[in-house]
This record gives structure tokens, sequence and C-alpha cells, in this order.
């Protein structure tokens, strides 16, 4: 019933063409101390039906990336080079070259972005409902019956009373539903791509796990195919299949999430996944990661992680390295790689898992 | 041992009239010298108002702090000034808790110039060098100069760590103190704090909404539970992280997202009754929980506020159904 009205049509759903395409996009602000260059070299493939996280920390260039490939950069940002290619059924565009006008349809109708539930992802004046209908009567749809129940439709999915909801205004939502209204928006025009920023942030625990639940249930029984952004680890863990590792405004580690999680081959990533605890299980060692995020105007040269990175050589400092592929579906960007690989082995990572679940230790290097 | 710090009955209301909204009620705990107590718990469950009423920038309503068995309404000022320098709180936003128009030198001279920690302003510069070498903020002789616009979120706070330090602390009440710092950054801050308790004998009550930091933080302490006001549970942090009691501190416990996707695969899903929290503003009559637990009792849970007990796998639960029940967080 929900997969019918909510879900993808199977006939979207083509395994060798992927819906999302980056091929080798920069983006960079002109600021007064100089070019930041907060996006740098990306290039991945969004499969249909996949989730993918982007992880990094303030400063990583994830959020940026999300915001270029729906093209809502601040006017100071530029896009280039690179290509963002978008493919649905047989059309397939170049959203870097798409115009005004056909970038606002292609918004919410095919690649749709769910920000963080603050107050201000909402016109604070307007009604969820005057909200639902602005939004699709930009995008040509004017019969209000039907926009009505598409709306409630959604508002149920998201588990919203209609009823409560639909004539509310946002500041009289909880954060928890605001974040549910925003979903329910996004899901409006029946797009193929969500892009998700933040989405758990600034909630409170029990209210974030039913936000999981929901995209949980979005991505294994209607196959969105879905970019969360965010710089909690464990939003990553809870919901992704592939995982970017991204510093500096480059991705310098992507593989599935057990890869990540469990093989990492970069040590930033490593760095990561050693300086966050995990709440079920034993007690863990952690370790900081020395230095701070570099300054994105003047970046070291080399590896931009080499100041920080305890693997570094003298190559390091001088050549960028680019990702390679380290697993069947795993690739990291690091002259070291195989190094971080021993150092697991003689190390091995102590996570809540390993103390607690049978069977899963095999998994893991080292063990 | 006297506890450093015991609160009676403390309560905390805000608004008047129909407005009144009881945001901490009637809590009672004590914390021994030297140890780490963690205080948990959602938005609007009152432990950021029990930090402050602890550190002394908000009065009670009703019941009271004591400080090393004074209460610390009844001191005199001498006493006050004292109690008040030997508490010291960490705020959570280190972007807005440091003047921007003063030099990490100004910062920390002010103080202890102006509770005579030092004799002149060649001492004051001696010692602010040494509070920085510290809280790891070398070379002590750049950072001295800079404005707090010129360092990281990480270094301002460990900045707000050294000027709480100026005036020899026996108590610091971290408030979300790494909440707002990047995660590669949070695990050294929090051993330096671990540092400070070793070396100078600090006691820490560490207030967070992050279940894996409070573990982590206070793996070898206490953690305690707040919901809308109340303390639901509290006890040694491994009994209560591994063998939760209270159906909310298992429900808090089950929901948590994982880093680790065994794990996240893996956790028990305690399904509630209601997602919503009730507001303060309407709380619900006998135990606050009853309209979301799964395993309320109707006619008992919703018409008595339950007491908190002790229990024998050691600290205190307010829940007379659940309290001798362990239930297994994984599946």
């Amino acid at each position: 019933m929900v997969q019918s009205t909510v879900g993808r049509p199977a006939g979207d759903r083509h395994p060798d063409k992927p819906p999302l395409s980056l091929q080798n996009v920069h983006v960079s602000y002109a600021t007064r101390r100089g070019k930041v260059q907060a996006v740098r070299n990306v290039s991945v493939d969004l499969h249909a039906g996949e989730s993918l996280a982007l992880i990094g920390e303030s400063g990583s260039g994830k959020s940026t990336l999300g915001l270029a490939i729906v093209r809502l950069l601040p006017e100071t940002a530029r896009i280039e080079p690179g290509v963002i290619t978008y493919r649905r059924k047989d059309r397939e565009v170049d959203v870097l070259k798409l115009s005004r006008s056909e970038m606002r349809a292609f918004r919410w109708s095919d690649c749709a972005m769910v920000f963080q539930a603050a107050l201000n992802a909402f016109n604070p004046v307007l009604k969820v409902w005057a909200q639902a209908l602005d939004t699709a009567q930009a995008h040509g749809w004017h019969d209000k019956p039907a926009i009505r129940r598409r709306l409630v439709e959604l508002l149920e999915f998201v588990q919203l009373d209609p009823k409560r909801v639909i004539d509310a205004y946002p500041h009289e939502l909880s954060g928890g539903m605001r974040q549910r209204v925003l979903l329910a928006l996004a899901l409006l025009l029946n797009p193929q791509v969500l892009i998700l920023d933040e989405p758990t942030t600034a909630l409170d625990i029990i209210t974030q796990r039913t936000i999981i639940k929901l995209l949980r249930q979005l991505k294994q029984e209607d196959h969105f195919t879905m970019i969360f952004i965010s710089h909690d680890l464990a939003i990553a863990a809870e919901l992704a299949d592939r995982v970017a590792t991204m510093y500096a405004g480059r991705i310098v580690e992507l593989g599935t999430s057990d890869d990540i999680f469990y093989r990492p081959r970069h040590p930033y990533t490593l760095g990561l996944i050693r300086a966050v605890p995990t709440v079920t299980g034993g007690f863990e060692q952690l370790f900081s990661i020395p230095g701070s995020p570099p300054d994105l105007v003047k970046l070291p040269s080399g590896c931009k992680f080499h100041p920080r990175c305890t693997f570094a050589t003298e190559r390091c400092q001088q050549e960028e390295p680019e990702l390679e592929l380290v697993g069947a579906e795993h690739s990291a960007a690091c002259w070291n790689w195989r190094e971080v690989q021993a150092e697991l082995q003689r190390n091995p990572l102590h996570r809540g898992a390993l103390n607690v679940l049978d069977g899963i230790g095999s998994e893991v290097e080292g063990s | 041992m006297a506890p450093i710090l015991e609160v009676r009955n403390l309560t905390r209301q805000f608004g008047k009239g129909r407005e009144t909204v009881t945001a901490v009620d009637a809590i009672s705990f004590a914390i021994e010298p030297g140890e780490t107590v963690c205080l948990v718990g959602e938005s609007g469950c009152g432990k950021s108002t029990t930090g402050r009423m602890v550190a002394g920038l908000l009065e009670a309503t009703a019941g009271e702090v004591l400080f090393e068995g004074k209460n610390i309404r009844q001191l005199d000022s001498n006493a006050y000034r004292r109690y008040r320098q030997t508490v010291q709180i960490i705020h959570q936003d280190p972007y807005s808790s440091l003047n921007p128009t003063q030099t990490v030198r100004q910062i920390l001279t002010a103080p202890l110039l102006r509770h005579r920690k030092v004799k002149n302003s060649a001492a004051a510069e001696a010692r602010v060098l040494e509070l920085l070498e510290i809280v790891d903020l070398t070379p002590a002789s750049d950072v001295i100069a800079k404005y707090p616009h010129q360092l990281s979120g990480g270094q301002r706070q460990r900045v707000a760590v050294a000027r709480a330090l100026t005036v020899d602390p026996k108590f610091i009440v971290a408030d979300e103190a790494v909440s707002m710092v990047d995660v590669s950054i949070r695990v050294s801050i929090l051993t330096m704090l671990a540092r400070l308790k070793r070396e100078f004998d600090v006691t820490f009550l560490f207030i967070t909404h992050d279940l894996a930091l409070a573990k982590y933080f206070a793996w070898e302490g206490r953690i305690t539970v707040m919901y809308l006001g109340r303390i639901v549970e509290d006890g040694p942090t491994q009994r209560l992280i591994t063998d939760p009691r209270h159906p909310y501190t298992q429900a808090l416990l089950s929901a948590v997202p994982e880093a680790d996707p065994a794990l996240a695969q893996h956790k028990r899903q305690i399904e509630l009754r209601g997602a919503e929290i009730p507001s303060l503003l309407a709380l619900p009559p006998g135990c606050s929980f009853h309209p979301r637990c799964p395993y309320v009792v109707p006619g008992q849970c919703d018409r008595t506020v339950p007491a908190l007990e002790p229990v024998e796998v050691g600290g205190r639960v307010a829940c007379p159904v659940r309290k001798q029940d362990a239930v297994s967080l994984l599946v």
C-alpha cells in the first residue's frame, strides 16, 4: 500500500545506469582572503536504490557537495570544472547546464533536499498545507484536491496525524514533527533522489530513532536513492549502504558500510572511528586525531591530511594521492593504506559489537 | 566519605500562575569528592537547570544545595564567594562564552587578579602560560596573544577550561562541554578533563544528552538519568549501561544510534506507546513516562509518582513495576 503510493515505480530502477553521477566536481568560493576550495575533484556514482553517507567534520565539504547537486550554493560559489549527470528512465541531463527554470523543476520533482529541521527550513507564516500547495503550484500542479490527498497520504506515511498537522504553523510543531513534515514535503513531487542534510542532528534521541526507522522504511521498502550528509558516524552506520569519508573537500575513502567501519584504509577514517564511542557493549579506548582541520584557503601541500597523520611519510608531503582500489568495492586515497591495514592487524578495532555479539568478530579485521 | 555536593528535594519552577513550569521537581542526589557523575537526558529534562543551580547561577525555588555539608543559601558573604570560586561551570558554546574583544591573555588574567590568585601582572602572565600548558594549548606563548576568533572551536573550549581553572576549583559542572566540538577533537578534550580530575582532584558533574560520551567519560563513575524534571534512574555507569531497569532508560539506550553497523542491526527496538515527549506545561499525573511506557499498569502508574528506590544491582530506580526485571538491549 505504502509502496505503491510513496515508493518508486519499478521501471525507474536501472541497475546499470546510476541515477546520479558526479565526475571531477570542484566547488570554490571567492572570498576576500582568497579562493576557498570547498570541494575538490569528487567523482562518485550513486546507484539506484542505494543510500550513500557523506561523513566528515565541519569544513570537509560534505554539505557544499550536497548543495552543489541541487545548485543551491550562494552566488559566490563556482562549480567548475565538473559534470553532474542525472538519469531517470530514458532521460539524461547535465545538471550544471540546466537553465534556471529547468533547475527549479529538477529540484523538487527529481532530486529533493531535506534540510535539518530548524525553523528556518520553513516559511514561518505559512501553514503546512500552504507550504505544500505553494510547492506543488510552483511546479505546475494545480489540482488542489489531488495535492491535498497526496499530502494527507504522505503525512500518514511519516506517522503524523494529518488533521493535527495540515493546518499548523511550523512553530506549533516539535522538532521531530517538523523533520517529518519536511520529509513528507520532500516526497510530494515523487523525486527519485533524496539528499538529507543532517536529518537527525539536534533532535532528541527517541525522536532520532523514529526518524531513522522512517528513513529505513523509505530505503528498504520503497527503494529511494538517498544521500545522507552527517557529521555523526552513527547515522552512516544505521542507514548507509556505502560511506564516503570526506576531508578538506575530497573523498578520501569510499566503501561499503562494513568496509569503512571494520576495514578502514585511510588514516582519517580510522581516526574518526577510533574517536567515537558506542553505547552498547564494553569500554572502548578512544583516541583523538591530533591537530585541527586545515585552512581551506591555504591547504597543505601533498596529502591534505599529512600534518595530522601518524602514517605520513615524505611522499605524503609532496604528492597528493588519488583514490585507488583497496578492496572489491573499496577505495582509499592514501599512499600508506597497507600500513593502515597492518596497524589494524596489530591493534584491532574494539567496537562495541566485538564485545557483545558472537560471530561478528570474524568479519572484523585482525580478530 | 562526606559528599562534596548534595542536593535535597531541589526544585525549580519558571513562569507563574497557569503558565508555571516545574523544570526540576524535588530531585535529591549526592556526589563524593573525586567522583565523576554524568547527568543525562533529553532536552527539557532539567539537566542544565540542575547544573546551573549547583553552580550557583540560578536560585532554587525549593530544596537545597549543600556544598561540603553547608547549605549555599546560608553562607556568609566570604564563604559564599569561596563557594562560587570552588564550583565552576563550563558552558556548551565556546563561541559565545568568550568575550570576542579580549585576547586569551586578558580573558585569563582578569579572574586571576580579581580573585587575588596572583600578586602582580608579571605573576599573572606566568600563571596564564602555565594554565595554557595544562589545557594543552601549546605553544602557550603564541596562544596567549590571540583573540577567540583566531582559535578553533576545540581550542576555544580549552580556553574556557583554563578560565575555569584560574580560581582553583574543586568542582566543575561541564554542561555539554564537548557537544559543539568536532568528533576528532572531542576525545582529546575529555582526556584533558579526566587528567584534571586526577592531577587537581577536581570532581565533575558532566551534563550531556549523548549517552555514548557519558559512558566513556564516567566509565568508573555514575550516571543519573532525568526525564521531565525528575530522576528516573541512577547507578554505577557500567551497571546502568548494561542492565538498565527503568523503562525510560531502556528506551533511551535502545534508541541511541550506534556508530557500528553490526550493533545498529542488532539493537533491540523498544516500541513506545507514544513518540512525542509530553509538555512540561501539561505533565501527565503519576509517573510522567506512563503515557509512553510499554509496561504501564493502569491504576498504578497514572496515580502516584513512583519513589526513587535502591535496587540490588546498584543505584536507584523510580519504577516499582519493572525495577527487578533485566532486559537485553540486543537481539
